[in-house]
């Protein structure tokens, strides 16, 4: 049987999501893998432009499910006409962008459909006995080998900057209309807001110093402000500190908080899941305080210091002072 | 309301991990082990609402004998009963699997209100709630941030967080299954009351024969993905670990920002 992929894409305004352009690549480099189709679908009301920008990607087909009960997205909606429809056309494989609405409905897709359940790779290849995907473990310590062993579809989610969404084939591909009736919105939508906090725009800074769980407590972030001081920098946190209540939550980086690209980020006490390190991996220069040497955050650091933060940044402090003082 | 709140005992994410004999998992040999973070905000979110409610809070969990010790955590800080399911039958089973465990148990029960948290810290698949709440047939959200109950708690008003710093707010009608993002409440200590009080409380065993369940059907016969291996990432460049004491360490980090990044 050969493969038939399937890539759910996620769209707004009339625009794919970034993500999406992302999962497209990787959906079309699975489906030449293994020497199948790749097909785009989309779901909303008055998809016309997304359908639109679709077409011009080298694909099989672009399912379209327009109705009005898909004006906005609910699990219900989605899963319900993703259910009948993956009955319909059988797919082998559904590829989606890792975002947190796909998250949301993809596994309850999949146990409607009696699928497999993939989230969150990072990567895939063959071997004799059929496809190996990669995916992170243990909030990044650990990199996985992972292999579909159940029924098909394979429902998979692929973690964001796996794959170049400008490395997507253009194409010609042909519209084909998909069954709404089935969608069933099982939520109202109240509206959308901003999370509270005093808004501080961390993207405008030079410097951002970032503070994680290892600082231990609240009260020890007196060693924290005395580094971003002498550094005239900003401060920012990993979620945690936020969550723990040690700091207002529009400091937060990371895929629920602010993303960041300064020329210096200094990362104490942060071990670098994957949701902190999207925000900040535009950051020219990366230094890591860390007292395990094997925290995911020593991988994308340029400089890191092994030990405990609470000797080093005082340090630290000392010495940029120091430096700025001999400078003039 | 009775609430029941599924949690999950994950290895501490302080702990030094070494990869098992065997390559596939981690060596589980001392390692010391927690409530999943979001769980315990379930949790707490769960007492909250059973405290205005006057309702039931019963937590679930799968897993060897070791989970034993998260429930007994979960009663100190006010669950009413907790339920282990415990079976051989269980294990090695992926978010499909242990999903269809967990709603049956939750069936045979009946509740009114289902909790869970986001994603766990060791696998992190996101998605055992929402596979839970398609057995159940009940709506479900991820991440929530925010838990309104509304007139005579037939439905609720739910913040939902997206990417970014946005939040969704959106009405569910009841039951169903939020999936607690860390972060929405400040979950308590347990008191020495709470944990002497634990000791009477009520922790039934399941087994899958109990729920009805097909061998087949759950633990690792039931999953839909297997690990093959894991290992420590490949760092690729990896960052320039600068040695020594705190004090010259940080004199050469400063000297290099200076002179070879010219950040400074
Ligand atoms: C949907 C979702 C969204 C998320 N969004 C975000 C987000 O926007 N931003 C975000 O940051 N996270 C987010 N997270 C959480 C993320 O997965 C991680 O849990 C979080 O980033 C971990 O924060 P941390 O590194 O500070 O803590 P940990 O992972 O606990 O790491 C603490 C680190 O401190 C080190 N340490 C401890 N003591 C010391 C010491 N004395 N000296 C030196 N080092 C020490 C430890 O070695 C460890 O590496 C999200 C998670 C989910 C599921």
């Amino acid at each position: 049987m050969s493969a038939k992929v399937w890539i759910v894409v996620q769209h707004r305004e009339g625009h794919l999501h970034r993500m999406s352009r992302e999962a497209i690549a990787g959906g079309q480099q699975l489906a030449s893998l293994l020497g199948g189709t790749a097909e785009a679908v989309v779901l909303g009301h008055g998809v016309g432009p997304v359908a639109e920008e679709l077409g011009g990607y080298d694909l099989a087909a672009v399912h379209v499910a327009d109705a009005e009960a898909l004006a906005d997205y609910t699990p219900g909606g989605y899963v319900g006409v993703l259910a009948a429809a993956l009955k319909d056309h059988a797919p082998t494989h559904v590829v989606l962008a890792h975002s947190y609405q796909n998250i949301e409905y993809m596994a309850r897709l999949a146990q409607a459909v009696g699928g497999s359940l993939l989230p969150e790779a990072t990567g895939f290849e063959t071997d004799e006995e059929g496809v190996v995907w990669r995916r992170p473990v243990l909030g990044g310590k650990l990199q996985a080998r992972v292999r579909a062993v159940g029924p098909a579809p394979l429902l998979v989610s692929f973690q964001s900057g796996v794959f170049g969404g400008s490395d997507a084939a253009t194409g010609n591909a042909p519209r084909v209309e998909l069954d709404a009736s089935a969608a069933a919105p099982d939520r109202e939508i109240l509206g959308v807001e901003e999370v509270a906090g005093e808004h501080v725009d961390l993207s405008a800074a030079e410097i951002v110093v970032a503070v994680g769980r290892g600082i231990g407590d609240g009260d020890k972030l007196k060693i924290i402000e005395a580094l971003a001081e002498s550094l005239g920098a900003e401060i920012g946190a990993s979620r945690p500190v936020i969550d723990n209540g040690w700091l207002p939550r529009d400091r937060q980086i990371g895929s629920s908080g602010q993303t960041i690209a300064p020329k210096l980020y200094i990362a104490i006490g942060i071990s670098g899941a994957i949701q902190h390190l999207v925000g900040m991996k535009g950051a020219s220069t990366v230094v890591a305080v860390n007292k395990d040497a094997e925290a995911p955050i020593f991988g994308v650091a340029d400089y890191g210091i092994v030990g405990d933060l609470h000797e080093i940044v005082p340090a630290l402090t000392e010495a940029i002072r120091e430096a700025k003082a001999a400078a003039g | 309301m009775k609430i029941a709140v599924c949690v999950k005992q994950v290895p501490d994410t302080e702990a030094r991990l070494r990869v098992a004999g065997d390559g596939r998992w981690v060596d589980e040999e001392n390692l010391p082990f927690v409530i999943n973070e979001s769980d315990e905000y379930a949790l707490e979110e769960a007492l909250q609402i059973a405290e205005r409610t006057v309702g039931e809070v019963v937590v679930l969990s799968i897993g060897p004998a070791r989970v034993r010790e998260a429930l007994r955590k979960c009663l100190a800080l006010g669950a009413h009963r907790a339920m282990h399911l415990s079976d051989e039958a269980f294990a090695g089973g992926d978010a499909m699997a242990t999903g269809r465990a967990l709603a049956a148990a939750i069936a045979r029960e009946g509740f009114d209100l289902v909790l869970t948290g986001s994603q766990s810290d060791d696998v992190g698949s996101g998605s055992t709630g929402s596979i839970v709440a398609g057995h159940l047939g009940w709506p479900h959200a991820w991440l929530v941030m925010g838990v309104e109950l509304e007139e005579g708690n037939s439905s609720a008003k739910v913040t939902r967080e997206m990417e970014s710093g946005m939040n969704e707010v959106l009405r569910i009608q009841l039951p169903a299954v939020l999936e607690i993002q860390a972060g929405l409440n400040h979950p308590r200590y347990a008191s020495l009351k709470g944990i002497m009080q634990a000791k009477k409380k009520e922790m039934a065993e399941v087994s899958a024969a109990d729920l009805g369940l097909d061998g087949a059907a759950i633990g690792a016969s039931g999953a839909t993905v297997e690990i093959l291996s894991v290992a420590f990432p490949e760092s690729g460049e990896g960052a320039r670990i600068i040695e020594g004491d705190a004090s010259s360490a940080a004199q050469e980090l400063v000297d290099r920002l200076q002179k070879e990044a010219r950040v400074l």
